[in-house]
């Protein structure tokens, strides 16, 4: 039992997950679930109990039972207590003033990671306002490797998606090109198929392949199909470089996904067995996005970021390149205008990185929801001052398959001007080989006899 | 002045073969004020899609052709707001929708329904098409079909409640999907086995972007087809089903 009392009003919140939920920022999902906070002032009491709970508590009190749920075992067991000495004796509260501190830099949080568990994470962001998260977030260093150098610090990269309503290889490849002419798709070439049968995701991993052996692109490709068919197509040899898959903060949630834990880890083992990973073997490529449990009624009664956050236990397990929350991918009804979408991304990046976790969001909403392309252009900045790993590049920022607007190629390359952002490393050498950047950066008009074009139309 | 000011865009030989918003050229790095403003009219066009409203009227006529009962039934959600902030309403039948299900348990192969979703212009465009395609082929399977359904405000799981009470062993949910700038009108089609409420989305298989500028009606009444096939042979549909038609090895 948790209180706190306002002017003779006692506030009594049951047990901590209901704590975590009535602090947390207001959102339509928990709205929707029936456990958000009832008034202004509840929501304030609720922080203010929850800035005195040691930060110990929760090794204790797990949000869901460790008996019935398997993330949550996850989380208790994989906890490390030698990284966890340094903060063992700060309260929630203590520790946002601490992060905040300037002791906290990059090399003591990295040491630190493995000692915070998920709720710790969703604890303190709820403490936090939108500056707090971008000022701890941009003092972590995330960095993973595939074919190329993903999360250094003064880089920034992003994933080419060139989707298409019928997974027609001619139309896809139009949209590869043009991204890789405005520097796009260092952090992956990731095709969503618009179906999941595995000729087709065996053709368009074949048509990428094909494309980055042929201009010796370092880069690393993906086609974003259900982990089963990856499977499926790794172990009859198929070139795959990274496995996709979008996971949850529950086991009743990743069970809805199709998937489990056990299932995650065939998965990595197949894809790492391929061995083609030139510069390292981080293979996974996670999505998540608040408000996949409460969608599948596997929510426990849990709010929603807290949800979110342990999905990064997941994701962490399996050391991705590249995990991506789809911030305003799942509509309204879960976050329903521009400002519920920027706090979440802003925590779902700060909790990933503070996690150790090569955060990238993207930055997107769909039609149903109060938000358009201003409220994108404002989280964009701000997720480029935090120092976010990478972010969506999509023609136009129109998904002609997925229905959503997300950012576009000329999107990236605005905020690698305005915060003077580099590309990652090798891929950054090639893109000026290759005369469509210069040595500083900037990008050089190119004709339409450059070979990246003529290659596809002939 | 202005025109110079664009950089002319090489790539526009490539943009023949996609609708994807290619080759729209660049000022500085930003996006040219033609190609934004037309960005624009497209979102006001999705927007306008959301608010569009299922035509009772002019689908009841044409399903006609099918000699079946044509029932129009609506959700729980009242109005397109409470539809948008409460997903849970639109996975169940209000009260008259319910009791007028009750004369309609005959038992059936397959229940079709059709639901506005985000888009009513999308079924409003597109289901009729598709069925004309479709519903042959279950006759020459000698496939029974029961009465077929028209919901507003209705989700993809309200055809589960609505399988159960035409007792049907598959439902076919033709539906509205999230409308995109360049596709206000897309059609998406959710196959479940045995549907009863409760199931989450593992358990269905989903073609999506049904419309000419997409996925073409003989395409996806060929994916429909097969998958119906396959989901009454093996007893299952979802992720266990796959789309293997076309898979070489």
């Amino acid at each position: 039992m948790y209180k706190f009392t306002i002017r003779d009003k006692v506030y009594r919140f049951n047990d901590l997950k209901t704590l975590l939920a009535k602090a947390s920022p207001y959102r339509s999902g928990d709205v929707l679930a029936g456990i958000c906070a009832e008034s202004y002032e509840e929501r304030v009491a609720a922080q203010i109990a929850l800035a005195d709970v040691p930060l110990k508590t929760f090794l204790t009190e797990a949000v869901i039972p460790y008996e019935s749920d398997d993330v949550t075992r996850l989380i208790i067991d994989s906890h490390n207590d030698t990284a966890f000495t340094y903060i063992n004796s700060l309260t929630v509260g203590e520790f946002r003033d601490w992060l905040l501190s300037d002791e906290a830099d990059c090399g003591i949080l990295k040491t630190i990671e493995a000692g915070i568990t998920p709720e710790m994470a969703a604890a303190v962001s709820k403490l936090m306002r939108n500056q707090d998260l971008i000022a701890v977030a941009r003092k972590c260093e995330v960095v993973t490797r595939f074919r190329n150098t993903i999360g250094l610090k003064g880089h920034f990269s992003t994933r080419l998606q060139p989707n298409h309503p019928t997974d027609d290889p001619k139309g896809i490849a139009a949209s590869i090109i043009e991204g890789l002419l405005y520097g796009s798709g260092d952090a992956v070439i990731g095709i969503n198929p618009a179906t999941d049968s595995p000729s087709t995701v065996l053709n368009l991993l074949t048509l990428i392949d094909n494309l980055r052996g042929r201009f010796d692109i370092p880069i690393q490709s993906c086609v974003l199909s259900h982990i089963t068919t990856t499977l499926e197509l790794a172990n009859k040899g198929a070139p795959v470089d990274l496995c996709f898959q979008s996971i949850g903060g529950t086991e009743k949630a990743n069970k809805s996904f199709g998937i489990s834990l056990d299932l995650l880890e065939e998965a990595y083992q197949a894809t790492l067995s391929l061995n083609r990973g030139t510069v390292g073997k981080n293979v996974m490529y996670f999505e998540t996005g608040q408000g996949s449990e409460l969608s599948a009624n596997a929510h426990h009664g849990v709010d929603q970021q807290t949800c979110e956050v342990r999905a990064y236990a997941v994701a962490r397990k399996f050391k991705p390149l590249l995990v991506n929350s789809v911030v305003g991918f799942i509509g309204p009804e879960y976050l329903y205008d521009g400002k519920q979408i920027t706090r979440a991304a802003l925590e779902d990046h700060f909790c990933g990185k503070l996690l150790g976790l090569p955060m990238g969001v993207d930055i997107c909403y769909t039609n149903h929801a109060e938000a358009d392309q201003d409220d994108m252009d404002n989280l964009l900045t701000l997720l480029g001052v935090a120092g976010c790993n990478f972010i969506m590049g999509i023609p136009g920022s129109d998904d002609i398959m997925l229905n959503y607007q997300s950012t576009s190629f000329h999107d990236a390359l605005y905020l690698r001007k305005v915060l003077g952002l580099r590309p990652a490393p090798e891929f950054e050498q090639w893109l000026v080989k290759q005369g469509i950047v210069d040595e500083k950066g900037g990008l050089l008009p190119v004709n339409s006899s450059h070979k990246l074009i003529s290659g596809i139309i002939t | 002045m202005a025109e110079k000011l664009i950089k002319n865009d090489p790539l526009i030989s490539l943009k023949e073969f996609t609708a994807a918003r290619i080759a729209i050229g660049r000022t500085g790095t930003s996006i040219p004020l033609k190609e934004s403003l037309e960005f624009k009219l497209a979102h006001a066009h999705a927007r306008d899609a959301v608010y569009s409203e299922l035509d009772i009227e002019g689908l009841t006529n044409s399903l006609q052709a099918f000699n079946l009962p044509v029932l129009s039934l609506h959700s729980q959600a009242a109005n397109r707001h409470k539809y948008l902030k409460r997903p849970d309403l639109g996975r169940q039948l209000d009260e008259t929708s319910a009791e007028l299900l009750k004369d309609h348990g005959t038992g059936a192969d397959i229940a079709i329904i059709i639901a506005d979703g985000l888009s009513a212009t999308a079924v409003n465009e597109n289901a009729f098409s598709l069925l004309k395609l479709l519903m042959p082929m279950f006759s020459n399977e000698k496939l029974r079909l029961g009465s077929l359904c028209l919901v507003r405000q209705g989700r993809v799981a309200i055809g589960d409640e609505i399988a159960v009470g035409l007792r049907a062993k598959l439902s076919i949910v033709l539906i509205g999907e999230r409308p995109g700038l360049s596709s206000a009108d897309s059609m998406g089609m959710y196959l479940t086995y045995n549907p009863r409420p409760g199931l989450t989305d593992e358990s269905r298989n989903c073609i999506s972007n049904i419309r000419p500028e997409g996925l073409s009606y003989h395409l996806a009444a060929g994916k429909t087809f097969y998958l119906v096939q396959e989901a009454l042979k093996r007893k299952l549909s979802g992720v266990a089903l796959k789309d293997n038609a076309g898979l070489l090895d």
